[in-house]
């Protein structure tokens, strides 16, 4: 039996060690597989934050055909993954013709004086580069294009793409039209090409790489403030595309922008901020301003009047008012070191033209100010329906920066006569009502022609907490009611979509238009209410599009070389020209809970029931022994010594 | 005389047979644990640096405590990691706010010396973003695919990473937004999820908050090393006001703290031990705290830049090394568990063994 026994267990302890082994053996193999799927990213491009340095010199502008190995389609992880360093598609330079530059830089700065004492100054950085985003093949030699747009366009398959962020409000009365019209916070609206299958997962995919890129919270765009305007942001380059179905518009009138949007968009520069204009662009003086605007705009444009070739712009625009007792300290005395802190030195060597224009229409003679150092050059350009004449500073002559090799122009003004023309069309709107559950929105529009009316298109995209009755829109011109000859309106769902309303709305000459509407304030649920409450919930700002009768004629031929500012808005007619005003954005209180109340109501709940109901059970249960004094020391341990000996105690 | 039985002989053979194997197939990770070298194993372990800074108070009058993130910011991009591999997460905006009598600026001292926001500054998470959930999906790397790289911390099992969390806090908690809180025993779980998926190859964890200490208390993961400004039951004081701007500009610990550390260079070898003296009770009021048990190495060892830093030591050599036996990674830091089946092996050991000693009949009453 025993021998029985122990033959078996032998038998069963090879058996199990054997077994063991086994199970150990496959323990360490899935040990290093794991190890191995826990591999580093490829930590060679960063191009989820752009950082882009500065291309050496332009003395290599000459392009090196690279072998095309394979031109198959990337299968790609993600626009912001690294690049593949395989095949680039060839940007072979035509050998038999004379070698043409496939990419362009420009740079330039336009100051206006303004009659209330302020200054505007836009910066426009313009780089043109003839090439095909939308191939199968990856571009990827980009040169002053920047790489992480470039990305952006293609794995989007984005036709236009624009996007601003602005800080303070443009006061169109007191500071005319500007160049680039923006709206305050944010504001991205983006045409996609007509391949695209999912417009909405694109657009979400989009705002989030967008918000990695310019470090703002552009992810908080969803559907609950994106909408399709269906006429009034109509392609601002080239394209005959007009289903509205691949556009998308949504701002974010809470966003701020700061020193951390500006960094980002500055490194997108090809000589960044280190030489040309981006150097004046210090942020402790660009943010101490009445007004500040950066934006980033790409289209496709054509090259030439046939429009045989088709090119991507990129056009990177700064505007900023600085204001007459913020940065001049009350003195009418501008410069350029008084406006940035800095002054010029050189041009961007990657620019094929940089600029300085300085508009001094008002002042033909020299009698309201004067400029110096004074230019020879002079230049007439037609903008805003209006010509305008500017002293120009060529910064790639070497002749305009002196002896002293750099550049501070000073504006000092002698006498304040004169006033501005008016603007044609001008925009306010404001809430009306009292209480915390309806009121009523106005928007007032005037024209300031003294003949001629024009038609409007008014766009208001208003969030879905604020119910809008539309039966009780209104449109009034002087008194009496005027009837938009376009309405398209979308219904806002709770939680999902916000209200969309277009009109088009005829303005009279010189009149006021209101158009309001009433609305029902919507108690939202208490995990929707920001951490912030009380300061209230923005509604972005109404857009008011339209083409306003022009005093000079404009200029519809896009392809001519004139100065950036006047080319922004495409010329179809020479009697007219375009405009946008965007309107204040308006915050309104919600009905808003006290989200102290349940800590309060337990707290005095729980004090008194306890005071209460502990008090009452102590009167009813409590009784009361007699209870001898505790002896001495002494006493005690002699007690402890006759209970161990089983004697009753002292 | 106990093993008599051969029963029991076989499995006491079986056991030993079973030890050996073991041993001879994990001895290197048993070995480093038997004999405490462990810090020899971990002592030239990172390769890369990382940060996660976080700001958690909002509105104006918490202008110090963006001033303090933004310090600790300003030392680490200056010793050397990049803007890619810090994940700033600022609940307000202080610099921009109207309320800034100097817009696009954040000063630490007063008499604006210092402007801690500077020129260059990403700030990844701004606003209604930072949220506990965004925080402690960033550090568990569990984010939604469409997030941006530069808001991901893409960190690997040979990372050291820097945590510096400030705002209001109490005795467990810390306070985001005003709204929502996160709990140290959340923090603790957050930091074992990423030990268990590698996330880490040491942190170190600064808070500065009132009774900071206890955010450190429940932490259980290794290679942890945590400070903080203040005890359970103490608060953290705020350094002085500016009149002009009119708030408090720093907290006490995070003042000293950038003093500390705008003695540090790239290159220069203080130690964390230094660290820990940094304001004292007297310039705190406070007592600053720390932890590290949970360490593996030796606090003296530890150098500064290994965590605020992004140093690495670069040696040129000229000779040729071929590489023809593939390098074998060894498992790392493995808790210690008994090979399968050997518990049960020696419990049936130990049951013959009293049987036998107790007589058989008690046997059979089990059987």
């Amino acid at each position: 039996m025993a021998a029985h026994r122990c033959s078996n267990c032998a038998a069963l302890l090879i058996l199990c060690s054997l077994s063991v082994f086994i199970v150990v053996d496959s323990q360490e193999t899935t040990l290093n597989g794991g190890h191995h799927a826990t591999t580093v990213h490829n930590p060679q491009t960063t191009t989820g934050t752009a950082e882009q340095t500065a291309e050496p010199a332009v003395e290599e502008r000459r392009w090196e055909a690279t072998a095309v190995e394979e031109a198959t389609p990337d299968d790609d992880d993600d626009a912001a993954a690294s690049d593949k360093q395989d095949t680039s598609a060839p940007e072979t330079v035509d050998p038999s013709s004379v070698p043409q530059p496939k990419d362009d830089f420009q740079e330039e700065l336009v100051i206006r004086p303004l009659h209330s004492g302020d200054i505007y100054a836009s910066f426009q950085f313009r780089t043109v580069w003839e090439t095909d985003f939308m191939r199968g093949n990856k571009v990827s030699h980009y040169r002053l294009f920047p790489k992480s747009l470039g990305q952006v366009i293609s794995k989007f398959s984005v036709r236009e793409l624009h996007i601003s962020f602005t800080q303070g409000y443009w006061r169109t009365m007191q500071w005319g039209q500007p160049f680039q019209p923006s709206p305050p916070g944010a504001e991205l609206w983006v045409w996609f090409q007509d391949s695209v299958t999912d417009v909405d997962g694109t657009w979400k995919e989009l705002t989030n790489v967008l918000s990695g890129i310019f470090c703002a919270s552009l992810n908080f765009i969803d559907s609950t403030n994106t909408v399709q305007p269906s006429a009034s942001f109509k392609p601002l380059g080239i394209g005959n595309e007009t289903d509205h179905r691949f556009l998308r518009y949504a701002t974010l009138p809470r966003e701020i922008v700061c020193t951390e949007n500006l960094t980002p968009w500055k490194k997108l520069l090809p000589c960044g901020s280190k030489a040309g204009l981006a150097v004046l662009l210090k942020s402790e003086k660009l943010f101490h301003s009445s007004f500040h605007s950066q934006a980033v705009h790409i289209r496709p444009v054509c090259q030439d009047w046939q429009c045989k070739t088709t090119s991507w712009e990129l056009r990177q625009t700064l505007n900023v008012v600085f204001d007459l007792h913020n940065s001049a300290q009350g003195k009418r005395e501008w410069s350029l070191f008084k406006m940035f802190s800095r002054t010029l030195t050189e041009a961007c060597p990657l620019a094929s033209s940089s600029k300085i224009y300085i508009d001094i229409t008002d002042n033909p003679q020299g009698e309201q100010f004067e400029v110096s150092p004074a230019t020879p050059l002079l230049s007439q350009a037609v903008v805003l329906g209006d010509r305008r004449t500017f002293s120009v500073y060529d910064l790639t002559q070497q002749i305009t920066f002196g002896t002293v090799r750099s550049l501070n122009l000073l504006i000092r003004w002698k006498s304040s006569e004169g006033d501005m023309l008016r603007p044609l069309l001008h925009a306010e709107r404001y809430v009306a009502g009292y209480g915390l559950q309806t009121g009523e929105i106005h928007t007032l529009m005037y024209n300031n022609h003294p003949y001629r009316s024009f038609p409007v298109l008014l766009l208001d995209s208003v969030p879905w907490y604020l119910r809008l009755y539309i039966h009780t829109l209104t449109v009034t011109s002087k008194g009496k009611d005027n009837k938009p000859s376009y309405i398209h309106y979308q219904p806002s769902k709770d939680r999902l979509r916000p209200h969309l309303l277009e009109m088009l709305v005829q303005l009279p000459p010189n009149s006021v238009t209101e158009v309001t509407v009433q609305f029902e304030r919507a108690l939202l649920k208490w995990t929707e209410y920001t951490p912030d409450p009380n300061h209230g919930f923005y509604v972005g700002s109404s857009v008011i599009s339209s083409l306003v009768p022009s005093i000079v004629a404009m200029d519809t031929n896009s392809t001519r070389e004139r100065p950036l500012f006047s080319s922004f808005f495409p010329c179809k007619e020479e009697s007219s020209y375009f405009v946008r005003v965007y309107t204040e954005p308006l915050l309104v209180n919600l009905p808003t809970p006290d989200f102290s109340m349940p800590y309060n109501v337990i707290c005095l709940t729980c004090t008194v029931v306890a005071v209460g109901y502990g008090s009452l059970y102590n009167l009813l249960t409590r009784s009361f022994q007699i209870e001898e004094p505790s002896p001495g020391l002494a006493k005690r341990i002699a007690n402890i010594i006759r209970k161990m000996r089983g004697v009753p105690p002292l | 005389m106990i093993l008599s039985t051969t029963l029991e002989f076989c499995i006491f053979i079986y056991l030993l047979i079973f030890s050996f194997s073991y041993f001879t197939l994990h001895s290197c990770c048993l070995l480093y644990l038997c004999f405490d070298n462990a810090g020899q194993f971990f002592s030239s372990g990172h390769t890369n640096n990382w940060a996660v800074l976080v700001c958690t108070s909002r509105f104006w009058f918490n202008y110090r405590h963006v001033a303090n993130t933004l310090s600790v910011y300003r030392s680490v991009k200056r010793l050397g990691i990049p803007d890619s591999h810090i994940v700033l997460m600022l609940a307000d905006d202080m610099a921009c706010n109207h309320r800034n009598p100097k817009p696009a600026t954040v000063f630490s001292h007063k008499n604006m010396e210092l402007n801690v926001y500077g020129d260059d500054v990403e700030v990844d998470y701004r606003g209604y973003e930072v949220t506990v959930e965004n925080f402690l999906r960033v550090l568990t790397g569990r984010l939604p695919p469409s997030t941006p790289r530069s808001k991901r911390l893409l960190s690997d099992d040979r990372s050291n990473i820097l945590i510096y969390l400030t705002g209001h806090g109490g005795n467990g908690f810390l306070k985001f937004q005003d709204s929502e809180e996160i709990s140290n025993v959340e923090l603790a779980d957050a930091f074992e999820q990423m030990w268990q998926k590698r996330r880490y190859n040491e942190l170190l964890f600064i808070i500065d908050t009132c009774q900071g200490a206890s955010m450190y208390e429940r932490f259980y993961s290794p290679n942890l090393m945590a400070l903080a400004s203040s005890q359970v039951g103490e608060d953290s004081l705020s350094h002085q006001p500016d009149l002009a701007i009119g708030v408090h500009l720093m907290d006490r610990y995070t003042f000293y703290l950038l003093e500390f550390l705008e003695d540090i260079h790239p290159a220069s070898k203080t130690n964390m031990n230094d660290l820990f003296k940094v304001c004292p009770k007297s310039q705190c009021v406070s007592t600053p705290g720390h932890r590290t048990d949970l360490f593996l190495r030796d606090p003296g060892s530890v150098l500064i830049t290994d965590f605020f830093g992004s140093v690495r030591k670069v040696e040129i050599t000229m000779e040729t090394i071929n590489l023809t036996d593939p390098i074998k990674q060894k498992p790392k830091q493995k808790d210690w568990h008994p090979p399968d089946g050997f518990i049960l092996g020696l419990w049936t050991l130990i049951l013959l063994v009293f049987f036998k000693l107790y007589g058989m009949k008690h046997l059979k009453h089990i059987f």
